[in-house]
């Protein structure tokens, strides 16, 4: 397949709001079930060991026309939610058989109850993480609720989860993420080549296909743009940082190329992402998903930093691993996780004397201008600073 | 509509023996706290929903619940130009205006709202009840001190259910974190037999503060559960639980209580008596600080009262059974984290605000949402669709802020509250018709 063509599927299975992929799993796969999941991070290899299609709810985006969910919700609450309510009332999300709601912020964890009340035949689980990361009191907490889910699916399903099917599941989602890895490590070396815009479609589609299937694209995209030349531009290396959940429409990542600047790492789609290194694929599974979370996993504004001295140093290490000149914070109105995390991270990225800039976005936003004038701005101030 | 005249606003607020007692009790703490650093004492400041206050005071520190500074620095009008503040630091305008009031009273030198110097915290506990904020709130506060920080993850209660997950994994870490940290950060070795006592006096005052949040069940009511619930809530969601001047708070309170319904009498109002009950509201969600006397005043002007509410259960749901236990000590502070009002499900959220209009009586719902806290906001406008299904009863929504001044507008409340109560007024007469 050329590179046009796997952007193309990608960019298809983006647009379409009905979630056919998902339909197209189930018929292929009779009585299989899917299970939804909200940012930022659920351990899919548990959905995946059930026998189960993960399939990532990352809001409405710009295409979609939000009539109900604004109803329940107040100006003052960021976008996601309402357009999640919106894909869930309109029978968008029917072809799912349950919906997880990641421990990210109020919101969401709201969102669960809403769920529940308007949803009442879907199996519909708050998944709460450890926010202390002792193995003998957050892993506990952990491993528990994971055994949690892993009953729940495993009578949704109709089939005990065995520990074998676990380390199975784990080795696929490893595998998926050491292509993530190194499609991150392509871009951040030749950001011409694989542009953030494809990327993200890419890492998208991750959302929907299963997770095999979605590894093979990966490659398929790698080996494609290897064979290909493609324009290389003058353009500046920056980090964005603040997109975990609600996502900023595709026309701002295009904007941000366009300004002038290169994306050479993110926290777009934590879930692909989160865990650092391979989780072990023997031993017991759920402890060893649990030492990932724990010990080796990503920081972002929903996880408590214990060490004041750590704040910002994942955000900084991403900057200097990718090679970046600069960080661009875009975070979604209303988000208080995003938000209140920025004044922090600008501190410890001032204190090393990398520059960054900052906006908001919806995920509705229509118009680019200022936000494409403003990091036009700063990729030419990045340049003459370096010149 | 209340065909007597309005009261003209008074500069002399009319306060009873209990409220003298508090302002006691509130400007003495403050005072403590200005001296903490020079005396040596340690500081601890920590949030108001699953606060360890019993456990904290068997390490002799003291305690400074900055959601507090910021509520009274709202009353005192100060809180607007400590979010302008905090804003011009950086902050954007869209999050938590408690946070931001805090931010800034720091960022100007750290004045109380009484005018005494607060002191920098030794320690910063971090309870992790029923708001993600609080965990951003004191990041950013540690980035100003340099203090250790105490993370007690509390988990949500999703399902309406506390779990012995959930109850073993916060005993754990009282036992390993916070017991051993603030041992070493205070220099005092935990007595659990201190604990229990302080338990002790716990149970006696939530006993007393159920009777009288549930004496709004009478008619009329002897107290208002919103606007003079805050008062009633203050020492007992704050530095004040399981000491004996909280006990003996609530003692009188319930006899000032005892006797005004033994007179037949409605709530005390900033203005004197309360005169005739004409609505029953239950009220979901927080005050409004910085026009607190002017948002109550449209409500006894009317004739309504509030006769139960959710803001006087964040520190606490004691009302549906739950008590300190002195002979399971941390397993109770550990259910009492737990049990905070917006550390419960939306479901469980709805049931409760059901429950009341029905046990107490109300003629309606009004839900007050505050740009502020997603935490109580996100969620409010299908609560209030169900609860109003459930009960039959009308409810009403409003949005303001709690301490952002810029985000009360008293034409637009007053507006929307009259035509409510118009509206419960014709239904009351249909009723009765
Ligand atoms: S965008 Fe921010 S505030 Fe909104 S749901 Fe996501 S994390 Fe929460
Ligand atoms: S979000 Fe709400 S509960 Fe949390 S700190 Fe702000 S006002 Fe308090």
């Amino acid at each position: 397949m050329t590179v046009q063509e796997i952007v193309d599927r990608c960019q298809a299975l983006f647009d379409d709001l009905d979630f056919n992929a998902v339909k197209d799993w189930k018929a292929a796969n009779p009585g299989g079930k899917a299970i939804g999941y909200l940012p930022i991070y659920v351990p899919r290899e548990i959905i995946h060991a059930a026998g189960m299609l993960p399939v990532g709810i990352f809001g409405g985006g710009d295409q979609l026309e939000v009539i109900h969910g604004d109803a329940y919700y107040q100006s003052y609450i960021c976008r996601i939610p309402r357009s999640t309510i919106e894909l869930g009332l309109t029978g968008r999300l029917d072809s799912l058989d349950g919906m997880l709601f990641p421990s990210i912020c109020d919101v969401i964890r709201n969102l669960s109850g809403m769920w529940q009340l308007l949803f009442k035949d879907k199996y519909v689980k708050y998944f709460d993480v450890p926010q202390t990361y002792r193995d003998e009191i957050g892993g506990a907490f952990y491993i528990h609720e994971m055994q949690a889910l892993r009953e729940d699916l495993g009578k949704l399903g109709g089939h005990e989860i065995t520990d074998e099917d676990l380390q199975n599941s784990i080795a696929v989602y490893n595998e998926n993420r050491q292509v993530i890895n190194e499609l991150y490590d392509l871009r951040a070396k030749q950001p011409w080549q694989a542009p953030t815009s494809e990327i993200y479609l890419l890492l998208r589609a991750g959302m929907v296909l299963p997770v095999e299937e979605h590894t093979q694209l990966l490659r398929d995209y790698m080996d494609a743009v290897q064979a290909e030349e493609r324009p290389r531009r003058d353009n500046c290396r920056v980090v964005v940082n603040g997109v975990f959940c609600e996502q900023p429409p595709l026309g701002l990542i295009k904007s941000l190329e366009m300004a002038g600047c290169y994306v050479v790492d993110d926290d777009f789609l934590l879930v692909t992402r989160w865990l650092i290194d391979d989780v072990p694929t023997t031993g017991d599974p759920m402890e060893n998903l649990s030492k990932a979370f724990l010990h080796h996993s990503a920081a972002t504004s929903a996880k408590f930093e214990p060490n004041k001295a750590d704040k910002g140093r994942f955000l900084i290490n991403q900057v200097r691993n990718s090679g970046a000149e600069g960080v661009v914070f875009a975070a979604p109105s209303f988000c208080d996780p995003a938000l209140l995390d920025r004044p922090m991270l600008q501190e410890a990225l001032n204190r090393d004397d990398i520059p960054f800039t900052a906006f908001k976005y919806a995920e509705n936003t229509g118009q680019m201008q200022a936000i494409r004038e403003q990091a036009g701005t700063f990729a030419d101030s990045i340049k003459l600073w370096s010149a | 509509m209340n065909t007597a005249a309005p009261r003209k606003p008074s500069t002399e607020v009319i306060k009873e023996a209990s409220m003298l007692k508090q302002k006691v009790m509130i400007d003495e703490n403050f005072q403590r706290l200005s001296t903490s650093n020079e005396e040596g004492r340690k500081v601890v400041s920590t949030f108001v929903p699953g606060n360890l206050n019993e456990l904290l005071m068997c390490f002799d520190v003291d305690r400074n619940f900055p959601e507090i500074n910021a509520l009274q620095n709202g009353m005192r009008k100060k809180s607007g130009r400590l979010i302008m503040e905090a804003e011009r630091n950086g902050q954007s305008e869209d999050v938590c205006t408690y946070v931001k009031s805090d931010l800034g009273m720091i960022e100007q030198g750290n004045i109380g709202p009484t005018g005494d110097k607060l002191p920098d915290p030794d320690v910063l506990l971090l309870s992790y009840t029923g708001c993600f904020t609080f965990m951003k709130w004191f990041e950013l506060v540690r980035e100003k001190y340099d203090c250790e920080t105490i993370m007690l993850h509390v988990p949500y209660q999703a399902d309406g259910t506390i779990t012995q997950n959930m109850r073993d994994y916060v005993v754990k870490q009282l036992k390993d974190d916070v017991i051993p940290t603030l041992e070493r950060a205070s220099g005092v070795k935990f007595d659990i037999d201190r604990l229990r006592q302080y338990l002790r006096q716990s149970q006696k005052a939530e006993d007393d503060l159920v009777w009288i949040l549930q004496s709004a069940k009478n008619k009329p009511s002897p107290i208002d559960a919103f606007f003079g619930g805050v008062y009633y809530i203050g020492p007992i969601f704050t530095a004040f639980r399981g000491t004996e001047a909280a006990t003996e708070y609530y003692q009188t309170l319930r006899g000032e209580i005892k006797q005004r319904l033994a007179d037949g009498l409605g709530p005390v109002t900033p203005e004197g008596d309360f005169g005739k009950e004409k609505f029953r509201l239950v009220v979901e969600g927080t005050p409004n600080y910085t026009n607190f006397r002017e948002f109550w005043k449209m409500f006894y002007d009317e004739g309504a009262v509030v006769v139960a509410s959710t803001y006087t259960k964040v520190g606490g749901v004691y009302d549906l059974g739950f008590r300190h236990d002195p002979d399971n000590p941390l397993e109770s502070l550990a259910d009492y984290c737990l049990g905070c009002y917006t550390n419960l499900s939306l479901p469980a959220r709805i049931k409760m605000l059901s429950n009341y209009i029905d046990d107490y009586q109300a003629d309606g719902l009004l839900v007050n949402s505050v740009k502020s806290c997603n935490s109580f906001s996100a969620g409010q406008v299908l609560m209030l669709r169900e609860i109003e299904k459930r009960t039959g009863k009308p409810g009403a929504f409003i949005e303001t802020d709690l301490v952002d001044p810029r985000y009360f507008s008293a034409a637009n409340v007053k507006n929307r509250m009259e035509s409510y109560f118009q509206m419960l007024e014709q239904k009351n007469a249909t009723q009765a018709a």
